[in-house]
Protein backbone atom coordinates (compact mmCIF):
# COMPACT_ATOMS: atom_id res chain seq x y z
CA UNK A 1 0.00 0.00 0.00
CA UNK A 2 0.94 3.43 -1.04
CA UNK A 3 3.38 5.34 1.75
CA UNK A 4 0.78 8.76 1.74
CA UNK A 5 -2.51 6.07 2.05
CA UNK A 6 -0.73 4.60 5.00
CA UNK A 7 -0.53 7.56 6.60
CA UNK A 8 -3.60 9.10 6.09
CA UNK A 9 -5.38 5.85 7.32
CA UNK A 10 -3.24 6.41 10.63
CA UNK A 11 -4.26 10.27 10.78
CA UNK A 12 -7.82 9.19 9.90
CA UNK A 13 -8.35 6.75 12.12
CA UNK A 14 -6.51 7.68 15.21
CA UNK A 15 -7.99 10.92 15.50
CA UNK A 16 -11.45 9.62 15.35
CA UNK A 17 -11.10 6.22 17.43
CA UNK A 18 -8.37 7.97 19.67
CA UNK A 19 -11.00 10.38 20.03
CA UNK A 20 -13.79 8.41 21.17
CA UNK A 21 -11.70 6.23 23.01
CA UNK A 22 -10.31 9.03 25.09
CA UNK A 23 -13.66 10.04 25.70
CA UNK A 24 -15.41 7.27 26.98
CA UNK A 25 -12.61 6.74 29.42
CA UNK A 26 -12.86 9.93 30.71
CA UNK A 27 -16.63 8.96 31.23
CA UNK A 28 -15.75 6.35 32.54
CA UNK A 29 -12.99 7.54 35.35
CA UNK A 30 -15.53 10.47 36.04
CA UNK A 31 -18.44 7.94 36.69
CA UNK A 32 -16.29 6.08 38.90
CA UNK A 33 -15.16 8.82 41.01
CA UNK A 34 -19.08 9.93 41.47
CA UNK A 35 -19.47 6.35 42.15
CA UNK A 36 -22.17 5.92 39.82
CA UNK B 1 -44.18 14.26 33.99
CA UNK B 2 -41.75 14.44 31.65
CA UNK B 3 -39.39 11.28 31.09
CA UNK B 4 -35.96 11.52 31.58
CA UNK B 5 -32.78 9.11 30.28
CA UNK B 6 -32.95 6.25 32.74
CA UNK B 7 -28.77 5.88 32.64
CA UNK B 8 -25.67 7.69 31.06
CA UNK B 9 -25.12 4.53 29.42
CA UNK B 10 -28.27 4.29 27.96
CA UNK B 11 -28.63 7.79 26.57
CA UNK B 12 -24.99 7.31 24.52
CA UNK B 13 -26.58 4.26 23.24
CA UNK B 14 -29.62 5.53 21.81
CA UNK B 15 -28.15 8.95 20.53
CA UNK B 16 -24.95 6.77 18.96
CA UNK B 17 -27.81 4.37 17.73
CA UNK B 18 -29.56 7.68 16.22
CA UNK B 19 -26.66 8.79 15.04
CA UNK B 20 -25.07 5.26 13.00
CA UNK B 21 -27.27 4.26 10.00
CA UNK B 22 -27.43 3.25 6.72
CA UNK B 23 -26.19 6.25 5.69
CA UNK B 24 -22.69 5.14 7.48
CA UNK B 25 -22.55 2.33 5.64
CA UNK B 26 -23.07 3.16 2.23
CA UNK B 27 -22.44 6.83 2.00
CA UNK B 28 -19.23 7.34 3.81
CA UNK B 29 -17.19 5.51 1.43
CA UNK B 30 -18.15 6.42 -1.58
CA UNK B 31 -18.30 10.04 -0.55
CA UNK B 32 -14.67 9.63 0.23
CA UNK B 33 -14.08 7.88 -3.37
CA UNK B 34 -15.81 10.60 -5.47
CA UNK B 35 -13.70 13.26 -3.74
CA UNK B 36 -10.25 12.24 -3.71
CA UNK B 37 -9.97 9.62 -1.22
CA UNK B 38 -7.62 10.59 1.32
CA UNK B 39 -7.61 13.99 0.49
CA UNK B 40 -11.54 13.74 1.80
CA UNK B 41 -10.39 12.92 5.43
CA UNK B 42 -9.01 16.66 5.87
CA UNK B 43 -12.37 18.35 4.80
CA UNK B 44 -14.70 15.70 6.94
CA UNK B 45 -12.73 15.81 10.16
CA UNK B 46 -12.38 19.66 9.62
CA UNK B 47 -16.48 19.14 9.45
CA UNK B 48 -16.29 17.04 12.46
CA UNK B 49 -14.75 19.13 14.53
CA UNK B 50 -15.99 22.55 13.33
CA UNK B 51 -19.62 21.65 13.17
CA UNK B 52 -21.14 17.97 14.24
CA UNK B 53 -19.03 18.36 17.75
CA UNK B 54 -20.04 22.29 18.28
CA UNK B 55 -23.63 21.88 17.39
CA UNK B 56 -24.13 18.64 19.08
CA UNK B 57 -23.02 20.13 21.95
CA UNK B 58 -25.55 22.93 21.37
CA UNK B 59 -28.34 20.82 20.78
CA UNK B 60 -28.14 18.61 23.65
CA UNK B 61 -27.91 22.03 25.88
CA UNK B 62 -30.38 23.89 24.91
CA UNK B 63 -33.11 20.97 24.39
CA UNK B 64 -32.10 20.11 28.04
CA UNK B 65 -32.78 23.73 28.94
CA UNK B 66 -35.96 24.42 27.32
CA UNK B 67 -36.90 20.30 27.77
CA UNK B 68 -38.63 20.47 24.77
CA UNK B 69 -38.50 19.27 21.13
CA UNK B 70 -37.69 21.20 17.77
CA UNK B 71 -40.87 23.39 18.24
CA UNK B 72 -40.41 24.66 21.20
CA UNK B 73 -36.83 25.07 20.84
CA UNK B 74 -37.41 27.56 17.91
CA UNK B 75 -40.66 28.68 19.62
CA UNK B 76 -39.04 30.08 22.35
CA UNK B 77 -36.49 32.23 20.50
CA UNK B 78 -39.86 34.08 18.57
CA UNK B 79 -43.10 32.81 17.87
CA UNK B 80 -41.90 34.06 14.07
CA UNK B 81 -39.19 31.49 14.05
CA UNK B 82 -41.67 28.46 15.39
CA UNK B 83 -42.26 26.96 11.65
CA UNK B 84 -38.63 26.26 11.34
CA UNK B 85 -39.10 23.91 13.96
CA UNK B 86 -41.89 22.65 12.25
CA UNK B 87 -39.93 22.21 9.46
CA UNK B 88 -37.17 20.45 11.02
CA UNK B 89 -39.08 17.76 11.99
CA UNK B 90 -40.74 17.40 9.00
CA UNK B 91 -37.53 16.38 7.54
CA UNK B 92 -37.56 12.90 9.96
CA UNK B 93 -41.06 12.13 8.78
CA UNK B 94 -40.30 12.62 5.07
CA UNK B 95 -36.87 10.74 5.32
CA UNK B 96 -38.16 7.73 7.12
CA UNK B 97 -41.08 7.16 4.51
CA UNK B 98 -37.77 6.02 1.85
CA UNK B 99 -35.52 4.90 4.57
CA UNK B 100 -37.93 2.47 5.60
CA UNK B 101 -38.31 0.97 2.33
CA UNK B 102 -34.41 0.92 2.34
CA UNK B 103 -34.68 -1.40 5.37
CA UNK B 104 -37.25 -3.65 4.09
CA UNK B 105 -34.84 -4.43 1.71
CA UNK B 106 -31.87 -5.39 3.87
CA UNK B 107 -34.85 -7.49 5.75
CA UNK B 108 -35.85 -9.19 2.84
CA UNK B 109 -32.17 -10.05 1.99
CA UNK B 110 -31.61 -11.34 5.98
CA UNK B 111 -34.55 -13.98 5.06
CA UNK B 112 -33.09 -15.09 1.83
CA UNK B 113 -30.18 -15.26 3.57
CA UNK B 114 -31.76 -18.23 5.65
CA UNK B 115 -32.94 -19.65 2.39
CA UNK B 116 -29.45 -19.37 1.24
CA UNK B 117 -28.36 -21.08 4.09
CA UNK B 118 -31.01 -23.48 4.44
CA UNK B 119 -30.36 -24.67 0.61
CA UNK B 120 -33.82 -23.38 -0.22
CA UNK B 121 -32.49 -20.54 -2.99
CA UNK B 122 -28.37 -20.16 -4.02
CA UNK B 123 -28.73 -16.75 -4.92
CA UNK B 124 -25.56 -14.94 -2.86
CA UNK B 125 -22.87 -15.69 -5.35
CA UNK B 126 -25.50 -13.62 -7.82
CA UNK B 127 -27.45 -11.38 -6.40
CA UNK B 128 -28.47 -9.43 -9.41
CA UNK B 129 -31.30 -11.38 -10.55
CA UNK B 130 -32.60 -11.04 -6.94
CA UNK B 131 -32.24 -7.85 -6.50
CA UNK B 132 -33.95 -7.80 -9.66
CA UNK B 133 -36.93 -9.30 -8.36
CA UNK B 134 -37.17 -6.99 -5.41
CA UNK B 135 -36.84 -3.63 -6.93
CA UNK B 136 -37.87 -4.03 -9.98
CA UNK B 137 -37.58 -1.81 -13.09
CA UNK B 138 -39.22 1.44 -14.30
CA UNK B 139 -38.33 3.68 -17.13
CA UNK B 140 -38.08 6.90 -15.29
CA UNK B 141 -39.74 8.51 -12.19
CA UNK B 142 -42.99 9.30 -13.83
CA UNK B 143 -43.67 5.57 -14.82
CA UNK B 144 -45.71 5.04 -12.12
CA UNK B 145 -47.55 2.34 -13.77
CA UNK B 146 -44.63 -0.26 -13.98
CA UNK B 147 -45.72 -1.85 -10.53
CA UNK B 148 -45.30 -2.05 -7.07
CA UNK B 149 -42.62 -4.90 -5.24
CA UNK B 150 -45.08 -6.97 -3.12
CA UNK B 151 -41.57 -7.76 -1.18
CA UNK B 152 -40.97 -4.87 0.04
CA UNK B 153 -44.40 -3.98 0.46
CA UNK B 154 -44.33 -6.98 2.76
CA UNK B 155 -41.18 -5.76 4.79
CA UNK B 156 -41.74 -1.83 5.13
CA UNK B 157 -45.50 -3.10 7.14
CA UNK B 158 -42.95 -5.31 9.56
CA UNK B 159 -40.17 -2.28 9.49
CA UNK B 160 -43.24 0.12 10.60
CA UNK B 161 -44.51 -2.12 13.21
CA UNK B 162 -40.99 -2.75 14.70
CA UNK B 163 -41.21 1.46 14.72
CA UNK B 164 -44.34 1.33 16.31
CA UNK B 165 -43.70 -0.94 18.52
CA UNK B 166 -40.41 0.37 20.09
CA UNK B 167 -41.32 4.50 20.02
CA UNK B 168 -44.41 3.53 21.67
CA UNK B 169 -43.36 2.39 24.70
CA UNK B 170 -41.82 5.67 25.20
CA UNK B 171 -37.71 6.71 25.73
CA UNK B 172 -37.07 4.10 28.97
CA UNK B 173 -38.81 1.79 28.27
CA UNK B 174 -38.83 1.22 24.54
CA UNK B 175 -35.72 3.59 22.44
CA UNK B 176 -32.97 2.90 25.56
CA UNK B 177 -33.80 -0.28 25.60
CA UNK B 178 -33.58 -0.92 22.38
CA UNK B 179 -30.74 0.90 21.97
CA UNK B 180 -28.59 -0.53 24.89
CA UNK B 181 -28.83 -4.24 23.22
CA UNK B 182 -28.72 -3.77 19.48
CA UNK B 183 -26.12 -0.29 19.55
CA UNK B 184 -23.32 -2.59 20.73
CA UNK B 185 -24.22 -5.70 18.86
CA UNK B 186 -23.68 -3.56 15.92
CA UNK B 187 -20.84 -1.90 16.63
CA UNK B 188 -19.33 -5.13 17.72
CA UNK B 189 -20.02 -7.48 14.67
CA UNK B 190 -18.97 -4.26 12.28
CA UNK B 191 -15.43 -4.51 13.80
CA UNK B 192 -15.57 -7.86 13.09
CA UNK B 193 -16.76 -8.02 9.50
CA UNK B 194 -14.52 -4.84 9.29
CA UNK B 195 -11.14 -6.94 10.46
CA UNK B 196 -12.31 -10.31 8.17
CA UNK B 197 -12.40 -7.77 5.64
CA UNK B 198 -9.02 -6.37 5.66
CA UNK B 199 -7.82 -9.94 5.81
CA UNK B 200 -9.04 -10.58 2.32
CA UNK B 201 -6.67 -10.94 -0.52
CA UNK B 202 -6.98 -7.54 -2.67
CA UNK B 203 -7.55 -5.00 0.32
CA UNK B 204 -5.35 -3.27 0.07
CA UNK B 205 -6.36 -2.09 -3.43
CA UNK B 206 -9.58 -1.06 -2.07
CA UNK B 207 -8.33 1.10 1.24
CA UNK B 208 -5.69 2.54 -0.78
CA UNK B 209 -8.44 3.58 -3.29
CA UNK B 210 -10.01 4.63 0.33
CA UNK B 211 -7.11 6.48 1.92
CA UNK B 212 -4.60 7.68 -0.80
CA UNK B 213 -4.75 11.45 -0.75
CA UNK B 214 -5.20 13.63 -4.10
CA UNK B 215 -4.76 16.66 -3.05
CA UNK B 216 -5.31 18.02 -6.33
CA UNK B 217 -9.36 18.32 -4.97
CA UNK B 218 -9.18 19.95 -1.91
CA UNK B 219 -9.33 22.89 -2.77
CA UNK B 220 -12.85 22.05 -4.49
CA UNK B 221 -15.90 23.54 -3.07
CA UNK B 222 -17.49 20.47 -3.78
CA UNK B 223 -15.62 18.48 -1.57
CA UNK B 224 -16.46 20.89 1.38
CA UNK B 225 -19.89 20.67 0.37
CA UNK B 226 -19.84 16.39 0.24
CA UNK B 227 -17.92 16.30 4.06
CA UNK B 228 -20.34 18.77 5.47
CA UNK B 229 -23.60 17.05 4.26
CA UNK B 230 -22.24 13.91 5.05
CA UNK B 231 -21.36 14.82 8.64
CA UNK B 232 -25.07 16.41 8.74
CA UNK B 233 -26.51 13.45 7.60
CA UNK B 234 -24.57 11.21 9.38
CA UNK B 235 -25.24 12.43 13.00
CA UNK B 236 -28.66 13.30 12.37
CA UNK B 237 -28.19 17.00 13.19
CA UNK B 238 -30.39 19.91 12.73
CA UNK B 239 -33.49 17.60 12.17
CA UNK B 240 -34.67 17.84 15.78
CA UNK B 241 -33.58 14.42 16.86
CA UNK B 242 -30.66 15.39 18.82
CA UNK B 243 -32.96 18.32 20.64
CA UNK B 244 -35.49 15.81 21.36
CA UNK B 245 -32.63 13.42 23.38
CA UNK B 246 -31.60 16.38 25.13
CA UNK B 247 -34.71 17.65 26.26
CA UNK B 248 -35.17 14.09 28.40
CA UNK B 249 -31.55 14.20 29.79
CA UNK B 250 -31.77 14.37 33.50
CA UNK B 251 -30.45 18.04 34.88
CA UNK B 252 -27.25 16.91 36.72
CA UNK B 253 -26.52 14.89 33.01
CA UNK B 254 -22.64 15.74 31.29
CA UNK B 255 -23.20 17.25 27.73
CA UNK B 256 -19.77 18.22 26.74
CA UNK B 257 -18.34 14.52 26.71
CA UNK B 258 -21.44 12.80 25.93
CA UNK B 259 -21.85 14.96 22.63
CA UNK B 260 -17.74 14.36 22.04
CA UNK B 261 -18.54 10.64 22.48
CA UNK B 262 -21.91 10.32 20.20
CA UNK B 263 -20.00 12.10 17.10
CA UNK B 264 -16.96 10.28 17.34
CA UNK B 265 -18.31 6.75 17.57
CA UNK B 266 -20.55 7.84 15.03
CA UNK B 267 -17.49 9.23 12.54
CA UNK B 268 -15.94 5.93 13.81
CA UNK B 269 -18.87 4.03 12.36
CA UNK B 270 -18.01 6.11 9.29
CA UNK B 271 -14.68 4.89 8.72
CA UNK B 272 -15.32 0.84 10.50
CA UNK B 273 -17.60 1.15 6.94
CA UNK B 274 -15.47 2.69 5.08
CA UNK B 275 -12.51 0.28 5.62
CA UNK B 276 -15.36 -2.81 5.65
CA UNK B 277 -16.51 -1.83 2.08
CA UNK B 278 -13.08 -0.69 0.48
CA UNK B 279 -11.87 -4.00 1.59
CA UNK B 280 -14.26 -5.94 0.25
CA UNK B 281 -14.41 -4.44 -3.18
CA UNK B 282 -10.67 -4.41 -3.56
CA UNK B 283 -11.29 -8.48 -2.80
CA UNK B 284 -13.87 -8.37 -6.15
CA UNK B 285 -11.44 -5.96 -7.78
CA UNK B 286 -8.80 -8.24 -7.43
CA UNK B 287 -10.35 -11.84 -7.61
CA UNK B 288 -13.14 -11.19 -9.83
CA UNK B 289 -11.58 -8.35 -12.28
CA UNK B 290 -14.09 -5.91 -12.03
CA UNK B 291 -13.82 -1.80 -11.91
CA UNK B 292 -14.14 0.06 -8.71
CA UNK B 293 -16.33 2.24 -11.01
CA UNK B 294 -19.03 -0.56 -11.53
CA UNK B 295 -20.30 -0.58 -7.66
CA UNK B 296 -22.45 2.48 -8.40
CA UNK B 297 -22.56 5.24 -5.75
CA UNK B 298 -25.50 4.05 -3.69
CA UNK B 299 -27.31 1.22 -1.96
CA UNK B 300 -25.87 -1.04 -5.17
CA UNK B 301 -22.78 -1.51 -3.01
CA UNK B 302 -24.79 -2.62 -0.07
CA UNK B 303 -27.07 -5.27 -1.81
CA UNK B 304 -25.12 -6.04 -4.81
CA UNK B 305 -21.68 -6.52 -3.69
CA UNK B 306 -22.06 -7.92 -0.23
CA UNK B 307 -23.54 -10.90 -1.06
CA UNK B 308 -20.90 -11.60 -3.66
CA UNK B 309 -18.28 -11.15 -1.28
CA UNK B 310 -19.76 -12.98 1.64
CA UNK B 311 -20.22 -15.81 -0.47
CA UNK B 312 -16.53 -15.95 -1.57
CA UNK B 313 -15.51 -16.12 2.33
CA UNK B 314 -16.70 -19.56 2.99
CA UNK B 315 -17.41 -22.77 0.00
CA UNK B 316 -20.35 -24.09 2.44
CA UNK B 317 -23.37 -22.80 1.88
CA UNK B 318 -24.32 -22.75 5.48
CA UNK B 319 -21.78 -20.52 6.57
CA UNK B 320 -22.88 -18.00 3.24
CA UNK B 321 -26.70 -18.10 4.56
CA UNK B 322 -25.51 -17.26 7.88
CA UNK B 323 -22.59 -14.72 7.61
CA UNK B 324 -25.10 -13.09 5.26
CA UNK B 325 -27.87 -13.24 7.81
CA UNK B 326 -25.33 -11.35 10.09
CA UNK B 327 -24.42 -8.66 7.49
CA UNK B 328 -28.35 -7.92 6.66
CA UNK B 329 -28.91 -8.30 10.14
CA UNK B 330 -26.94 -5.48 11.12
CA UNK B 331 -28.01 -3.33 8.44
CA UNK B 332 -31.30 -3.91 9.76
CA UNK B 333 -30.95 -3.04 13.36
CA UNK B 334 -28.76 0.28 11.94
CA UNK B 335 -31.82 1.19 9.73
CA UNK B 336 -34.17 0.66 12.67
CA UNK B 337 -32.46 2.73 15.53
CA UNK B 338 -32.30 5.59 13.40
CA UNK B 339 -35.88 5.74 12.35
CA UNK B 340 -37.37 5.28 15.75
CA UNK B 341 -35.28 8.46 16.15
CA UNK B 342 -36.72 9.98 13.29
CA UNK B 343 -40.01 9.40 14.80
CA UNK B 344 -39.54 10.32 18.22
CA UNK B 345 -38.27 13.89 17.04
CA UNK B 346 -41.80 15.15 15.10
CA UNK B 347 -43.19 13.14 18.71
CA UNK B 348 -41.54 15.00 21.34
CA UNK B 349 -42.57 18.09 19.05
CA UNK B 350 -46.17 17.49 18.55
CA UNK B 351 -46.54 16.56 22.44
CA UNK B 352 -45.02 19.52 23.66
CA UNK B 353 -47.43 21.66 21.28
CA UNK B 354 -50.44 19.52 21.33
CA UNK B 355 -52.63 17.69 24.16
CA UNK B 356 -52.12 14.07 22.70
CA UNK B 357 -51.09 10.87 24.27
CA UNK B 358 -48.25 9.57 22.69
CA UNK B 359 -49.78 5.88 22.05
CA UNK B 360 -52.02 7.82 20.13
CA UNK B 361 -49.67 10.14 18.27
CA UNK B 362 -47.14 7.12 17.14
CA UNK B 363 -50.11 5.20 15.43
CA UNK B 364 -51.44 7.87 13.75
CA UNK B 365 -47.13 8.80 12.71
CA UNK B 366 -46.84 4.99 11.85
CA UNK B 367 -49.65 5.12 9.23
CA UNK B 368 -48.86 8.25 7.78
CA UNK B 369 -45.05 7.03 7.55
CA UNK B 370 -46.27 3.44 6.11
CA UNK B 371 -48.38 4.98 3.51
CA UNK B 372 -45.28 6.84 2.62
CA UNK B 373 -43.37 4.03 2.59
CA UNK B 374 -45.55 2.27 0.46
CA UNK B 375 -45.10 4.66 -2.10
CA UNK B 376 -41.40 4.13 -2.28
CA UNK B 377 -42.45 0.34 -3.05
CA UNK B 378 -43.19 0.45 -6.29
CA UNK B 379 -40.49 0.14 -9.10
CA UNK B 380 -40.48 3.96 -9.70
CA UNK B 381 -40.84 5.01 -6.10
CA UNK B 382 -37.81 2.89 -5.08
CA UNK B 383 -35.56 3.27 -8.74
CA UNK B 384 -35.91 7.12 -9.41
CA UNK B 385 -37.78 8.80 -6.70
CA UNK B 386 -36.08 7.52 -3.36
CA UNK B 387 -33.24 9.35 -5.17
CA UNK B 388 -34.71 12.97 -6.26
CA UNK B 389 -36.36 13.31 -2.78
CA UNK B 390 -33.45 12.40 -0.58
CA UNK B 391 -30.65 14.74 -3.10
CA UNK B 392 -33.06 17.69 -2.01
CA UNK B 393 -34.56 16.84 1.32
CA UNK B 394 -31.03 15.79 2.36
CA UNK B 395 -29.14 17.76 0.73
CA UNK B 396 -30.64 21.38 0.67
CA UNK B 397 -33.08 21.12 3.78
CA UNK B 398 -30.86 19.74 6.47
CA UNK B 399 -28.06 22.27 5.87
CA UNK B 400 -30.04 25.04 5.00
CA UNK B 401 -32.28 24.03 8.62
CA UNK B 402 -28.48 23.59 10.65
CA UNK B 403 -27.74 27.17 9.42
CA UNK B 404 -31.11 28.62 10.66
CA UNK B 405 -30.74 26.76 14.02
CA UNK B 406 -27.30 27.91 14.66
CA UNK B 407 -27.82 31.70 13.59
CA UNK B 408 -30.99 32.24 15.52
CA UNK B 409 -29.69 30.35 18.94
CA UNK B 410 -26.53 31.70 18.74
CA UNK B 411 -27.44 35.12 18.30
CA UNK B 412 -30.93 35.32 19.88
CA UNK B 413 -30.29 32.70 23.01
CA UNK B 414 -26.80 33.53 23.64
CA UNK B 415 -23.72 31.06 23.17
CA UNK B 416 -22.73 32.21 26.66
CA UNK B 417 -25.91 31.28 28.51
CA UNK B 418 -25.63 28.08 26.23
CA UNK B 419 -22.05 27.01 27.45
CA UNK B 420 -22.35 27.73 31.28
CA UNK B 421 -25.54 25.21 30.51
CA UNK B 422 -23.41 22.89 28.91
CA UNK B 423 -20.38 23.29 31.32
CA UNK B 424 -22.77 23.11 34.73
CA UNK B 425 -22.27 19.05 35.17
CA UNK B 426 -20.23 17.93 32.42
CA UNK B 427 -16.84 15.98 32.70
CA UNK B 428 -14.68 18.33 31.26
CA UNK B 429 -15.78 22.47 29.79
CA UNK B 430 -15.82 23.91 26.63
CA UNK B 431 -13.86 27.46 26.70
CA UNK B 432 -14.62 30.44 24.61
CA UNK B 433 -13.37 29.03 21.22
CA UNK B 434 -16.67 27.11 21.27
CA UNK B 435 -18.84 30.85 21.52
CA UNK B 436 -16.73 31.73 18.36
CA UNK B 437 -17.14 29.04 16.05
CA UNK B 438 -20.76 28.82 16.42
CA UNK B 439 -21.26 32.94 16.22
CA UNK B 440 -18.46 32.72 13.42
CA UNK B 441 -17.13 30.52 11.87
CA UNK B 442 -19.80 27.32 11.36
CA UNK B 443 -22.15 29.46 9.85
CA UNK B 444 -19.50 30.88 7.38
CA UNK B 445 -18.96 28.02 6.48
CA UNK B 446 -22.61 26.12 6.29
CA UNK B 447 -23.79 28.84 4.66
CA UNK B 448 -20.96 28.42 1.66
CA UNK B 449 -22.09 24.50 1.75
CA UNK B 450 -25.98 25.89 1.33
CA UNK B 451 -25.23 28.38 -1.26
CA UNK B 452 -23.31 26.15 -3.43
CA UNK B 453 -25.96 23.59 -2.95
CA UNK B 454 -28.54 25.51 -3.91
CA UNK B 455 -26.23 26.60 -7.33
CA UNK B 456 -25.70 23.10 -7.73
CA UNK B 457 -29.08 21.98 -8.01
CA UNK B 458 -30.29 25.19 -9.85
CA UNK B 459 -27.26 24.90 -12.82
CA UNK B 460 -28.09 20.45 -13.10
CA UNK B 461 -31.75 20.93 -13.54
CA UNK B 462 -30.77 22.89 -16.86
CA UNK B 463 -28.36 19.63 -17.55
CA UNK B 464 -31.44 17.23 -17.57
CA UNK B 465 -33.97 16.37 -20.10
CA UNK B 466 -37.40 17.25 -19.64
CA UNK B 467 -38.28 14.42 -17.89
CA UNK B 468 -35.62 14.91 -15.21
CA UNK B 469 -36.81 18.33 -14.94
CA UNK B 470 -40.69 17.66 -14.09
CA UNK B 471 -39.48 14.88 -12.09
CA UNK B 472 -37.37 16.97 -9.63
CA UNK B 473 -39.90 19.66 -9.55
CA UNK B 474 -42.54 17.25 -8.72
CA UNK B 475 -40.82 14.91 -6.24
CA UNK B 476 -37.62 17.23 -4.98
CA UNK B 477 -39.74 20.79 -4.95
CA UNK B 478 -43.30 18.86 -4.17
CA UNK B 479 -41.59 17.61 -0.93
CA UNK B 480 -39.96 20.81 -0.68
CA UNK B 481 -43.62 22.56 -0.84
CA UNK B 482 -45.54 19.65 1.55
CA UNK B 483 -43.03 20.38 4.18
CA UNK B 484 -43.35 23.93 4.12
CA UNK B 485 -46.87 23.95 3.75
CA UNK B 486 -47.51 21.66 6.48
CA UNK B 487 -45.34 23.82 8.99
CA UNK B 488 -47.49 26.73 8.44
CA UNK B 489 -50.43 24.89 9.06
CA UNK B 490 -48.89 23.22 12.37
CA UNK B 491 -47.78 26.60 13.24
CA UNK B 492 -50.99 28.69 13.04
CA UNK B 493 -52.63 25.85 15.30
CA UNK B 494 -52.66 27.04 19.21
CA UNK B 495 -50.74 25.25 21.71
CA UNK B 496 -52.83 23.01 23.94
CA UNK B 497 -50.01 22.03 26.43
CA UNK B 498 -49.06 25.00 28.89
CA UNK B 499 -45.27 25.13 29.64
CA UNK B 500 -43.90 23.96 32.74
CA UNK B 501 -42.44 26.24 35.30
Amino acid sequence: MDGSAVLMMVIGCGAVWGGALIAIIIALRVDKKAGN
Amino acid sequence: MRENWQSRKGFIFAAAGAAIGLGNLWRFPFQAYKNGGGAFLLPYLVAVATCAIPLMIMEYAYGRKIRGGSVKAFSELGKKYEVFGWLQVMVPVIVMMYYCSIIAVSLIFMVFSLGHAFGVMNWLQDPGPIMGMVVGSADSALDLGAGMSIYILVAVIFVWLSNWLIVKKGISGGIEKMSSIFTPILLVMMVVFMINAVRLNGAAIGLESLFKPDFSKIMSPGIWVSAYAQVFFSTTLAVGVMIAYGSYLHEKADIVNSSFITVLLNSSFDLVSGILVFSTLGYLVQNMGVEFTSFGTGAGVAFIAFPIAISTMSSNVVIQGLLGFLFFFCLFVAGISSSISMLESFATAAMDKFEISREKLIGILSLIGFAGSACFASYAGFNYILDIVDSYVGNIIIAGLGLIEVVLISYIYGTEKLREEANRYSDFRVGKWWDYLLKYFTPLLLGAVVVTNIFNIFTGLFKQESIGVISNIIFGWGAVAIMIGASLVLRNKKWAVKEED
